[in-house]
C-alpha cells in the first residue's frame, strides 16, 4: 500500500550544548519561555538532557513545571537508568504523562563514570555495554509497569463497593540481570498508554568499523542500538550526511523487524546541531531538512541549537513556515498527545488480551 | 471579612493549615456522585488552588510504593492508584504562586543524592515552596518493587532516615554563599558518597522537612531533624500529651518549641446547624463503611477469612488468629484479641450489626458542626497546645476543601488566628521557620 508521504517530524533540544559556556538556567521561566516558543512553531516535542553530574535541575521536574504552561508540545526529559530505581523511572514518566495530558516521553540514558557512581555509593561504575544492556531491561520493565493497569481498570462499581476491577491489574514479575520488580504500578495507565520512549543512538560504525574506535566502543554502541531497536518509539541518530543517517535508519529498522516489531513504529530522527545567523539560514535549513527527508535519510529531525533562545526564534519564524510551504509540516494537529503528533498509535496493554482469551 | 473595629485581643497563637489530597483509604468517599477523578491533573490543580485561595501553608501528597493486598489480591474497595508526588508538585508550581508543596517520599527506597537533587529542583522551580515528608518503610512486601529489596531492619529505619536527612542537608549546604559548588564527602553507617552537588542552594536553603511516624524513635527523629510533624493524634487530650512529649524533646537538640510545628491530620463536616452537620457526618461514615468494607475491617482484626459472614448480622464468636496475615501494606494491629473483645462488647451492648459496629468504632470525623463551631473548636485546640495547626483531609475529590475555605477560613481570620494574606513567598516564611544556617560543608545540623 502506498501511503501519502508522512510529515517530517520535528523536535528541538532546550538545553544549550555542553561546553557552550552559556550560563546554566535554574529558573522555571527560562524553560517555559523556550517551550512556548517551540509550541508556537507547532514542533512535535522538546527534549531536555540530564545526568547526575551535569549542572542543572532535574529534567523531568523542569518539564513537569512546563506542562501546565503549555498546551500541545511534547515533553521529553532524559532519565538515566543506572542508579535510579526502575520503579521510580516508571512512575515519574507516567506522572509526567498525566500532568501534561498525554504529552510525555523519556530519553533513556545511562551513567558510566566513577564520579556518578560515587554520588550514590551503591555500585561501582560498569562498562557502557553492560549498563546499556541493563537500560534495555529498565525500558522493558518500565513499559510493562505502564501496561500493568489495563485502561478500563477503574470501574467505580457502587453496588459492589469496588473502585477497580482487580482482574485488570497485573503483577509484572520482571526479573532482570540486576534487579527484580513485582508490580503492579502504583500509577494508573497513563493517557498515552505508554509515553514515548526515545533512545539517542551513537553514529553508525559503518561496515568496516571506524578506524581508531576500539572494540569496546563498538560493543557498547551495538548495545545502544539494540536497546533502540527493541524498545524505542523514537531513535535519534547523530549523522553528518544523509547517507550515514539513512544507513543508520535502515539498520535500526531491520533490527526492529528481526525482533518482531513493525519497523514503522520506530521513528528515526536525524539529530543535528544548528546555529542560525539569520532568516536566510533558517530558510536554508528548511531546504536541507526537506532534501534529507526526501532522500529517505530520516523520519524527521531533532535539532540541537547552539543558542536555544536565538535559534528557536529563527526556526519557528523561518524554518517551520518554509517546511509548511513545502507540505512537509501539517497545518493543524491531528490530536492532543505526543503519539498523535508523531503518528504513532496508542498501544493496548499487553496484559489485556490474555484476559479476553481466557 | 476582617472587622477592623473589633477590640484588639491579646496576641493569639496563629493556626497553620495544610490540605491533604484525599488518600487511598476509606476516608475518601469515591462513590459519592460529586467525586471526581483521583488521577487527572485537574483534580490536583483544583484542590491546590482552593488551598491557596484559603491562604493555606501547604498542599500535601502521601505516598505508597506498593498497592495494598488483601488475601493475596489487590485491595479494591478504596481508591487505588495515584501519581508520583514530586512530579505532580512540580506541575502544581505552575498553577499556584505561594502555596507550599509537600511530597511524601520514602527514605528507604531512595538515595540521598538523587532525592536531594529532586527536592532542590522543586524548591527552585516553585520559588521556595518545597517540603519533604520523610517516611520510613521496612516491609519486604514493598521492597519487592525495588532493587534495594526489603532487607532493611525495622530498627534501622530511623537511623537510615536520620542519616539520609543529614546527608541531604550537607548537599544543600555544599554551595558557597557566592554561588560556587564545593565538593562534599559523607561517610556513615548507611551512606558513603562524595562528589559535587549540581544544584545551587535553593530559595529556602533547605526544603521544609516533615516527619510522620509515632514511635519513640520516630518522635526523637522529628525532634532532632524535622520542621513539621504530621501526626494521627487528633483528639484534644491525646493531642496535648503528644504535643508536650515532642516539644519536650527539642531542647536536647538546641531547638526552641516554635522550631517544630505539630499538625495532626483531621477531618471535618460542616452543616448550617449542628444537627444537620451531625446527620451529614453520619451519612458520610455510612458511605465510608460499605458492607464490603465492614467485612474487610473485621478480617484485618481477626486475621482470617470472614467472607461468609453477613455484614448486617452479628460479629463472629470465634477469636482472632494472632498469626493471621491477610493484609499486606498496612500497619499491623498490635493486640487483635483485645480489639475483637471490645467490638463484641459494643455490639452486644447496643445491638449493633457488623457494619454498624465498624461505623461506630472507626473514623469519627475530628470536627463536626457549623462553620462557627468548627472554627471555635480548632482555635481552642491550638490555643490549648493540642496542635500548632492541622492537615485537613477532605473526604471528596476535588471539591471537598471548598466549603472549609469558603466558610471556616474567614471565621478563623475574624478570630485573629489565621493570616489574611501571605506575608512571604516561601513555605518557611508561612510556617515562621528561620532560614537554615549554612554549615561548613561537613556534617548536618547539630
Ligand atoms: C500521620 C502519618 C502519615 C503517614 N503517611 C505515610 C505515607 O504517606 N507513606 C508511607 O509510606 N508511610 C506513611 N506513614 C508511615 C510512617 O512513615 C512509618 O512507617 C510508620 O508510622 C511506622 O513508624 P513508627 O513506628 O515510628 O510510627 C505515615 C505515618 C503517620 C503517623
Amino acid at each position: 500500500m502506498s501511503a501519502p508521504r508522512p510529515p517530517l517530524r520535528l523536535a528541538v533540544a532546550l538545553d544549550a550544548p555542553p561546553g557552550s559556556g552559556a550560563p546554566v538556567p535554574y529558573d522555571a521561566q527560562h524553560f517555559v519561555a523556550l517551550a512556548r516558543r517551540a509550541e508556537r512553531g507547532a514542533l512535535d516535542f522538546v527534549t531536555l538532557g540530564d545526568s547526575f553530574a551535569r549542572p542543572g535541575l532535574d529534567a523531568p521536574a523542569v518539564l513537569a513545571r512546563v506542562a501546565p504552561a503549555t498546551d500541545h508540545i511534547g515533553l521529553v526529559p532524559t532519565v538515566t537508568t543506572t542508579h535510579t530505581e526502575p520503579f521510580h523511572v516508571s512512575t515519574a514518566v507516567a506522572t509526567l504523562d498525566w500532568v501534561s495530558r498525554g504529552r510525555a516521553g523519556w530519553a533513556v540514558a545511562v551513567s558510566t563514570t566513577e564520579a556518578d557512581a560515587a554520588l550514590f555509593g551503591r555500585r561501582a561504575a560498569a562498562p557502557p555495554a553492560e549498563v546499556w544492556r541493563e537500560a534495555g531491561e529498565v525500558a522493558d520493565v518500565v513499559a510493562r509497569l505502564w501496561d500493568s493497569w489495563e485502561d478500563d481498570a477503574e470501574i467505580r462499581d457502587r453496588a459492589g463497593g469496588r473502585f477497580i476491577d482487580r482482574d485488570k491489574l497485573h503483577h509484572v514479575d520482571f526479573t532482570g540481570s540486576s534487579f527484580a520488580v513485582r508490580g503492579p504500578s502504583i500509577v494508573p495507565r497513563p493517557p498515552q498508554g505508554r509515553p514515548v520512549t526515545l533512545v539517542d543512538v551513537p553514529p553508525a560504525a559503518g561496515p568496516a568499523g571506524v578506524p581508531g574506535a576500539g572494540e569496546t566502543t563498538d560493543v557498547s554502541d551495538r548495545a545502544v542500538r539494540e536497546v533502540a531497536a527493541a524498545h524505542a518509539d523514537v531513535a535519534l541518530v547523530r549523522a553528518d550526511d544523509p547517507q550515514t543517517a539513512g544507513a543508520a535508519r535502515a539498520e535500526l529498522r531491520a533490527r526492529a523487524r528481526a525482533l518482531g516489531r513493525d519497523p514503522d513504529l520506530l521513528l528515526v530522527l536525524a539529530s543535528l546541531p544548528v546555529e542560525l545567523a539569520g532568516p536566510a539560514d533558517a530558510a536554508g535549513l528548511a531546504e536541507l531538512l526537506g532534501d534529507w527527508h526526501a532522500a529517505g535519510a530520516a523520519d524527521g529531525f531533532h535539532l540541537r541549537p547552539a543558542d536555544p533562545a536565538r535559534d528557536l526564534a529563527l526556526l519557528v519564524d523561518g524554518t517551520v513556515p518554509a517546511l509548511r510551504d513545502r507540505g512537509l509540516r501539517p497545518p493543524g494537529r491531528p490530536g492532543g498527545t505526543l503519539r498523535d503528533h508523531l503518528g504513532l498509535p496508542r498501544p493496548a496493554s499487553r496484559y489485556a488480551p490474555a484476559r479476553e482469551g481466557s | 471579612m476582617m472587622s477592623p473595629t473589633s477590640p484588639t485581643p491579646p496576641p493569639r497563637k496563629q493556626i497553620h493549615l495544610a490540605a491533604h489530597f484525599p488518600g487511598v483509604n476509606n476516608t475518601t468517599v469515591w462513590a459519592d456522585p460529586g467525586s471526581g477523578s483521583h488521577i487527572a491533573f485537574s483534580s490536583f490543580a483544583h484542590l491546590a488552588r482552593t488551598a491557596e485561595r484559603g491562604l493555606f501553608d501547604f498542599f500535601f501528597l502521601a505516598e505508597g510504593l506498593r498497592l495494598r493486598e488483601h488475601k493475596g489480591r489487590i485491595h479494591d474497595l478504596d481508591v487505588v492508584g495515584r501519581p508520583e508526588s514530586l512530579t505532580v508538585l512540580s506541575a502544581l508550581a505552575a498553577v499556584t504562586e505561594r502555596l507550599g508543596l509537600a511530597a511524601t517520599v520514602s527514605a528507604t527506597f531512595n538515595e540521598p543524592y538523587e532525592l536531594a537533587r529532586r527536592l532542590a529542583s522543586l524548591d527552585h522551580l516553585s520559588g521556595g515552596r518545597a517540603a519533604w515528608n520523610v517516611v520510613t518503610t521496612s516491609d519486604a512486601f514493598t521492597g519487592e518493587n525495588f532493587r534495594r529489596g526489603g532487607y532493611l531492619d525495622r530498627a534501622d529505619r530511623y537511623t537510615r532516615a536520620a542519616e539520609f536527612v543529614a546527608t541531604a542537608r550537607e548537599l544543600w549546604d555544599s554551595w558557597t554563599a557566592d554561588g560556587q559548588p564545593r565538593p562534599f564527602a559523607h561517610r556513615g553507617e548507611h551512606f558513603a558518597v562524595h562528589g559535587e552537588f549540581t544544584v545551587p542552594r535553593s530559595p529556602q536553603g533547605h526544603p521544609v522537612v516533615i516527619q510522620a511516624g509515632d514511635s519513640p524513635e520516630g518522635r526523637e527523629f522529628a525532634a532532632s531533624a524535622a520542621d513539621v510533624i504530621f501526626t494521627r493524634h487528633s483528639g484534644a487530650e491525646a493531642g496535648r500529651a503528644f504535643y508536650a512529649d515532642v516539644k519536650g524533646r527539642l531542647a536536647r537538640y538546641g531547638r526552641r518549641p516554635g522550631d517544630l510545628k505539630i499538625m495532626p491530620g483531621v477531618t471535618f463536616v460542616l452543616g448550617d446547624t449542628a444537627a444537620e452537620a451531625q446527620e451529614h457526618a453520619a451519612e458520610i461514615r455510612r458511605r465510608q463503611v460499605s458492607p464490603q468494607h465492614a467485612l474487610l475491617a473485621l478480617e484485618q482484626v481477626w486475621g482470617v477469612d470472614l467472607s461468609a459472614y453477613d455484614p448486617d448480622g452479628p460479629l463472629p464468636d470465634i477469636d482472632p488468629d494472632p498469626h493471621g496475615e491477610l493484609a499486606q501494606g498496612r500497619v499491623r494491629i498490635a493486640d487483635p484479641k483485645a480489639v475483637a473483645d471490645k467490638w463484641r462488647a459494643l455490639s452486644r451492648a447496643k445491638g449493633l450489626s457488623i457494619r454498624e459496629t465498624v461505623i461506630e468504632t472507626t473514623g469519627r470525623q475530628s470536627f463536626i458542626g457549623t462553620a462557627q463551631d468548627v472554627a471555635a473548636q480548632m482555635d481552642a485546640f491550638v490555643q490549648t497546645d493540642a496542635a500548632d495547626g492541622f492537615i485537613l483531609v477532605p473526604h471528596l475529590t476535588p471539591g471537598g476543601l471548598d466549603p472549609f475555605v469558603d466558610r471556616v477560613v474567614p471565621l478563623l481570620q475574624e478570630r485573629g488566628v489565621f493570616r489574611t494574606e501571605y506575608s512571604g513567598a516561601t513555605l518557611r516564611s508561612h510556617l515562621g521557620l528561620p532560614e537554615p544556617a549554612r554549615t561548613g560543608g561537613k556534617g548536618g545540623r547539630p
